[in-house]
């Protein structure tokens, strides 16, 4: 069995924290002496992983929301990135 | 990792700070013989008050800092500490205490996790007792063990920050042994940056180009093996290097560090640049500072430099590399870092490398100190300045 490329509900590791930063006019997750600044729509996705939301339920949310359709390809791309790095657990 | 800042061609943008480093205090219990504070610190008694501090961090916060490293000396000799942290997190910073640990009981750490500390940098001097306490000229290393158990068991992400030279340099696997069973996420292995009073003993910290090589080679070996266990942070020393590293990733660009005194530096090591006339965080708003002071424009951008650098296809990768070591090594600070093999003062730095291999330099295991080490105390201090 090969590793998942991301967890069924993606949860922000409380190793970082997410915010937006005015100076920046972005959002950023810092972590110790450091940070990361986000896209739009990385800051969007993170947003949504709360421990308690399905992949696919943060697709549909997000494909309603923008009113946009075929964001899953995204959005795993952005998640594996993330649990890759540790940003989600 | 620290942003990048946008490239601009023409006069230097001014982009916002990122990490406000405030050093609360110089008073430490600790006596390192690297320290990198200033030789006469014990004269800088004024330090700001609680209020002037909250003053600063908002000040920084408008400007568009966003980490904040508490740091000195040892700021756990402030007693107001938690209440800064505390007005740290209000800020929105992500905050950063920088500790030898002494100091940290389980009241404090407690009481600094419900104030919103983020993280915790703990600095050992070696895996063992008898190095760690010969080096800071203290019986700390018991005290060290138990304060990283209680970073743990409060849940902080840990930094364990060691301060490598000739004498530890040969134990950089049992150090990461160390870091690994204590739980640290990252292990800052830092090697001596000659400043202050590492450069007071610079002759016998110095390491020899054959130590640093087989340490980059067991820490490379240690990151193969342990993946993302522990992130393992080394730098190779500048003397070593034969281009500069771009010193505080640019002058005036990410760093702004305010001494006890309030003295507002543009690098950790300013004080001892000269002409910089340090604006103080008393009398200037820290915006003027950062934006308009002579201090934080006297290296900004490129336009300051001298040949080699003026004409260097290089120089916006390395910057110049660091003001303090072309004051120290060649005598301007304007000058190009002597690390770089293009400087004419090249041959300063290899004779430091060269007197650090000498044969009567016998390194017995790390264990043999002959010539006397100048540590960081009050009375040396004291001495230093009236000199």
């Amino acid at each position: 069995m090969s590793e998942p490329l991301f967890p069924a509900m993606p949860a922000m590791s409380r190793r970082f924290r997410l915010q937006w930063e005015e100076a920046q006019q972005c959002h950023v997750l810092l972590y110790p002496e450091g940070m990361v600044k986000l896209n739009g729509s990385a800051a969007e996705i993170l947003k949504c992983c709360d421990g308690q939301t399905p992949v696919d339920r943060i697709v549909s949310d997000l494909e309603t929301r923008f009113e946009k359709t075929g964001l899953r390809p995204d959005i795993e791309g952005l998640l594996a990135h993330a649990y890759q790095h540790k940003w989600i657990e | 990792m620290l942003p990048t800042p946008a490239a601009t061609p023409g006069a230097p943008s001014v982009s916002p700070p990122f990490w406000l480093l405030a050093e609360l205090t110089y008073q430490c219990p600790l006596h390192c013989a690297f320290c990198y504070n200033p030789l006469d610190y014990d004269a800088v008694r004024n330090e700001l008050t609680t209020g002037e501090w909250v003053r600063v961090m908002r000040e920084a916060r408008a400007l568009g800092a966003v980490q904040l490293g508490f740091s000195g000396g040892e700021p756990l000799n402030r007693d107001d500490l938690e209440e800064l942290v505390a007005e740290a997190r209000r800020l929105g910073f992500y905050s950063n205490l920088i500790t030898s640990g002494v100091g940290l009981n389980e009241t404090r750490i407690a009481a600094l996790k419900n104030a919103g500390l983020d993280h915790i940098q703990l600095s050992f001097q070696d895996s063992t007792r008898e190095l760690n306490d010969f080096l800071s000229s203290t019986r700390t290393f018991d005290l060290k063990m138990k304060v990283a158990k209680l970073i743990k068991q409060y849940d902080y992400p840990m930094v364990m920050n060691c301060v490598l030279h000739r004498y530890n340099l040969p134990h950089v696997g049992k150090i990461i042994e160390m870091a690994l069973a204590l739980g640290a996420e990252y292990l800052e292995l830092a090697n001596t940056q000659y400043y202050g009073w590492a450069m007071k003993n610079r002759a016998q910290l110095m390491p020899t180009l054959e130590q640093v090589r087989e340490a980059e080679r067991v820490v490379e070996e240690y990151r193969a093996r342990i993946g993302d266990a522990c992130k393992l942070l080394f730098v190779v020393p500048d003397y070593f290097e034969n281009r500069p590293k771009a010193c505080m990733n640019g002058w005036g660009s990410v760093f702004l560090g305010v001494a006890p005194d309030g003295a507002a530096l543009p690098c950790h090591n300013a004080r001892a640049l000269p002409g910089l006339n340090l604006p103080n965080v008393r009398d200037v708003a820290l915006s003027e500072i950062w934006r308009d002071s002579h201090a934080f424009n006297a290296y900004r951008g490129n336009d300051w430099m001298q040949e080699p650098c003026r004409s260097c296809d290089e120089k916006g990768r390395d910057l110049g590399g660091c003001r303090c070591q072309a004051f120290m090594l060649a005598g301007d600070a304007a000058a190009t870092d002597p690390v770089c093999s293009k400087s004419p003062k090249r041959d300063r730095v290899d004779q430091v490398i060269r007197f650090a291999s000498r044969p009567e330099a016998g390194l017995d295991g790390g264990q043999v100190i002959e010539q006397p080490i100048l540590f960081r105390t009050n009375a040396n201090s004291r001495s230093l300045n009236g000199a």
